[in-house]
C-alpha cells in the first residue's frame, strides 16, 4: 500500500480529468459539435494513470486509438488536446491529427495509433535508442486485447525481449475488440500468458485498481532502468461506452449483457480510489467534492479554449508533410 | 577520386556518416556477416548496438526505426524491395505519416535501404521493383541512384535528411565500378536530375538499373543517326521536373523507362507530368517502357521478356519518330 498521500490523490486527480475530458468528447459528439471518431476511455483510467505515474517525466509513451487517457495521464495538457478533438491550430497535432492521434513529443508522448499494435515497434524503437545512447529512461506501450493479436505485438516483444529493451508492454484488457470477447480470440487464459513465450514477466493486474495497476508497472520500470528488460502487465479492466460513439447506430444486435455492465460500474476504477482515500483519511468528502469541481472547471476551460481557437487556414494544408520540405505538387 | 564498385561506394557512404555522427546506426537482417557486401566491415569497426542484426521480424525493426528516430538517432535500415511488404503498416501507418499527423512536433531521420532484384531467375516473390507505391504515398523521400558516384553520395544526403528516405538499390547494378569522390562531405541534393548523355532528337528518362540499357541503346542509336539525351531523375521523390521538361522542350519527344510494372509505375507520372506541363513541346506521344502487367515468372525463357531492355527502348524512341 502506498503510504504517500500526494501520490494517491494525484491519482484520483487524473482519473478524474480523463473522464470528465471523455465524458465531454461524448457529449460533444452526441451534439454534432465534434466530427469524425471517438474511442472512451471511460471506465479504463485506472490503467494509464496507475502506469503514467510510475514513470519519469522525460519517460517515453506510445498510445492507441482509445486516445485521451493516455496522454492526459502522462502530463498531457488538456487545453491543446481538447482543440486537437475539435480540429483547431491550437491543437497538440495543428488540427492535423484529431481524436486518435494526439501527441507531445515534449514530454515523451510518442504518439497515439489509430492502427491496432502500430505504435508497439515505434515504442520499442524509442526503448532502443535509450539503450543505444546509454540513458536510463523507459518506454510505456499500451495496447488492448484486440491488437494482442497482431504479428506485430509478438514480434515486437521478441525484439524487445533478445535486446533487453527498458520497454514496459501495458495490455489495457478491456476484454472487447469492438463486439468480439477476448476470450474467444486469444488461446490462453489471459493475455500476460504469453509472456512466457518470450521469457519475459507477465503479470495481470486488476485495472480497476489505480494503486495496484501503479505498483505493478513501478517494479517492471525498475526491472526496465536495470537493464533487465521488458515486462508485459495485462491490467484487466472495463469500457463502459461502446467501442466508439456512435457505435449503435452501425452494430445492430447486442454483444454484451446489460447486467455485465452494471456489474463492472461496482468496479469503478474511481470510485474505488475515492473510497480508499476516504477510507485512508487521506482527503475528504469536502475535499474530494472540491477538488472534482476542480477538473471539471479544468475541462470546462479547455472547451472555451478550443471553441475559441482557430481552424488551421487553407494554406496550411501541406504544412509539416516533411521536416526538410521539398516541392510538392499542389496542383 | 577511385575507381570503385556501386556495393563499395554504398559501403564508403554508411561507414562515412557513422564516423562522422554517432547518431547513425543500422540495423537488418544478416547485415553483420556483410551480406550483399554493402555492410561488410562494419561489424568490425562499430561499437555491437550500431551494427544490430534483427531477427526475420520486419515490421518490428522497420517500426523500430520510426521509434528510434523519433527520438533522435538516425536510423539505417538495411533490406531488400520485397520484405517491405511484410513491414508495410509501418511504413505506410508510421514513417510517411507521423511527422505530418503529429503536426510537425517529430522528425523521423530514417534511410530504409531496399534492395531490388529482378532478372535473375528468383521467381515473382523476390523481384520486386515497388517505387511507384510508395510515390503514391506523400511523407517519403524515394531515391533510386544508378552509378557509383551517385549511389555514395546520395545515401549520404540520405543518412543527413531529416525525413524518411526509401534508397532503391537496384541490385543489377551493384558490381558496376566508375570514379567515386573520397570527400567526407560528398553530398548530391535531392530533386537534381542528371542528364547522362545529352543529345537532341528524343529524351529517354531511364531509373536505376534501366540506365546502363538506355545508355547502351542510345549507342546504337547514333550509329542509326538517332541522337538521344539519357536523363536519370536520380530522385522520384522529388522529381527534378524541370530537367525533364527543359531536355523535353529540345527533343520533343519522350521516352520513359521504368522496371516497375507499367500500370502506374514512375514511368505514368512522368508521362502525366510531361504531357500535362509539357505538352506544346511534344512532337510525338509520349512512350513508357516498363514491366509487362505480369509477375515475374521463374523461367528464363518467359522471365526476360518481362522487364526492360535495349531492344524494347530502341523501338519506343522509334516510335517517337516515326
Amino acid at each position: 500500500m502506498i503510504e504517500d498521500k500526494e501520490l494517491m490523490v494525484e491519482m484520483l486527480r487524473r482519473m478524474l480529468c480523463i473522464r470528465y475530458f471523455d465524458e465531454q468528447a461524448v457529449e460533444l459528439v452526441q451534439r454534432g459539435e465534434l466530427v469524425g471518431a471517438v474511442h472512451a476511455y471511460i471506465g479504463e483510467e485506472a490503467v494509464a494513470v496507475g502506469a503514467c505515474l510510475a514513470l519519469r517525466d522525460n519517460d517515453y509513451m506510445t498510445g492507441n486509438h482509445r486516445s485521451h487517457g493516455h496522454p492526459i495521464a502522462k502530463g498531457g495538457d488538456v487545453r491543446r488536446a481538447m482543440a486537437e478533438l475539435l480540429g483547431k491550430s491550437t491543437g497538440y497535432c495543428k488540427g492535423k491529427g484529431g481524436s486518435m492521434h494526439l501527441a507531445d513529443f515534449s514530454i515523451g508522448i510518442l504518439g497515439e495509433s489509430g492502427i491496432l499494435a502500430s505504435a508497439l515497434p515505434v515504442a520499442v524503437g524509442a526503448a532502443l535508442a535509450t539503450k543505444i545512447r546509454g540513458e536510463k529512461r523507459v518506454v510505456a506501450a499500451f495496447f488492448g486485447d484486440g491488437a494482442s493479436n497482431e504479428g506485430t505485438c509478438h514480434e515486437t516483444m521478441n525484439l524487445a525481449a533478445i535486446w533487453k529493451l527498458p520497454v514496459i508492454f501495458v495490455c489495457e484488457n478491456n476484454q472487447y475488440a469492438v463486439t468480439t470477447r477476448f476470450t474467444e480470440v486469444v488461446a490462453t487464459p489471459n493475455i500476460c500468458d504469453r509472456a512466457a513465450a518470450y521469457n519475459i514477466p507477465g503479470v495481470l493486474v486488476d485495472g480497476q485498481d489505480v494503486v495496484a495497476m501503479y505498483e505493478a508497472v513501478s517494479e517492471a520500470v525498475e526491472r526496465a532502468r536495470l537493464g533487465l528488460g521488458p515486462s508485459l502487465i495485462e491490467g484487466r479492466t472495463y469500457r463502459y461506452q461502446d467501442h466508439s460513439e456512435g457505435l449503435r447506430r452501425i452494430v445492430r444486435d447486442p454483444y454484451r449483457a446489460e447486467e455485465e455492465i452494471a456489474y463492472w460500474r461496482t468496479r469503478d476504477p474511481i470510485l474505488l480510489q475515492r473510497n480508499r482515500l476516504m477510507e485512508m483519511k487521506m482527503a475528504s468528502e469536502a475535499e474530494i467534492a472540491l477538488m472534482e469541481a476542480a477538473e471539471r472547471a479544468r475541462i470546462a476551460e479547455a472547451l472555451q479554449f478550443a471553441r475559441q481557437s482557430p481552424y488551421p487556414a487553407p494554406e496550411e494544408v501541406f504544412d509539416d508533410l516533411f521536416s526538410n520540405p521539398i516541392p510538392i505538387d499542389r496542383s | 577520386m577511385a575507381v570503385i564498385t556501386f556495393a563499395d561506394a554504398l559501403n564508403q557512404a554508411i561507414k562515412e556518416e557513422m564516423r562522422r555522427d554517432k547518431s547513425v546506426f543500422i540495423m537488418g537482417e544478416s547485415i553483420r556477416g556483410g551480406i550483399y557486401g554493402v555492410t561488410g566491415g562494419l561489424s568490425q569497426e562499430f561499437e555491437a548496438m550500431r551494427v544490430l542484426d534483427t531477427p526475420l521480424s520486419e515490421s518490428a525493426f522497420m517500426g523500430a526505426a520510426v521509434g528510434a528516430a523519433a527520438v533522435g538517432l538516425r536510423p539505417i535500415i538495411s533490406s531488400l524491395s520485397s520484405f517491405y511488404w511484410v513491414a508495410m503498416d509501418q511504413m505506410v501507418s508510421q514513417a510517411a505519416k507521423m511527422t505530418y499527423m503529429f503536426g510537425g512536433q517529430v522528425r523521423l531521420p530514417i534511410v530504409y535501404r531496399a534492395g531490388m532484384t529482378y532478372g535473375n531467375n528468383i521467381a515473382a516473390h523476390h523481384s520486386d521493383r515497388p517505387h511507384p507505391m510508395f510515390m503514391n504515398m506523400p511523407g517519403l523521400k524515394i531515391v533510386m541512384p544508378t552509378t557509383p558516384a551517385d549511389a555514395k553520395g546520395l545515401l549520404k544526403t540520405a543518412i543527413r535528411d531529416d525525413d524518411p528516405v526509401i534508397f532503391f538499390e537496384d541490385n543489377t547494378l551493384m558490381g558496376a565500378r566508375g570514379d567515386v569522390p573520397e570527400d567526407m562531405d560528398f553530398l548530391i541534393p535531392f530533386g537534381v536530375a542528371d542528364v547522362k548523355q545529352a543529345g537532341t532528337d528524343v529524351t529517354v528518362v531511364a531509373l536505376g538499373g534501366m540506365l546502363p540499357r538506355a545508355l547502351a541503346a542510345a549507342v546504337q542509336l547514333k550509329g542509326e543517326g538517332i541522337s538521344v539525351e539519357v536523363v536519370d531523375p536520380r530522385t522520384l521523390v522529388p522529381l527534378d521536373k524541370q530537367a525533364i521538361l527543359d531536355s523535353v522542350a529540345k527533343t520533343g519527344r519522350l521516352v520513359v523507362v521504368d522496371m516497375a510494372h507499367k500500370t502506374c509505375s514512375a514511368a505514368s507520372e512522368i508521362a502525366a507530368m510531361v504531357s500535362q506541363e509539357g505538352f506544346w513541346n511534344l512532337r510525338a506521344p509520349i512512350q513508357r517502357v516498363a514491366s509487362l502487367n505480369v509477375h515475374f515468372p521463374f523461367s528464363p525463357a518467359l522471365e526476360k521478356l518481362v522487364f526492360p531492355n535495349e531492344e524494347k527502348i530502341i523501338a519506343a524512341v522509334k516510335r517517337t519518330l516515326e
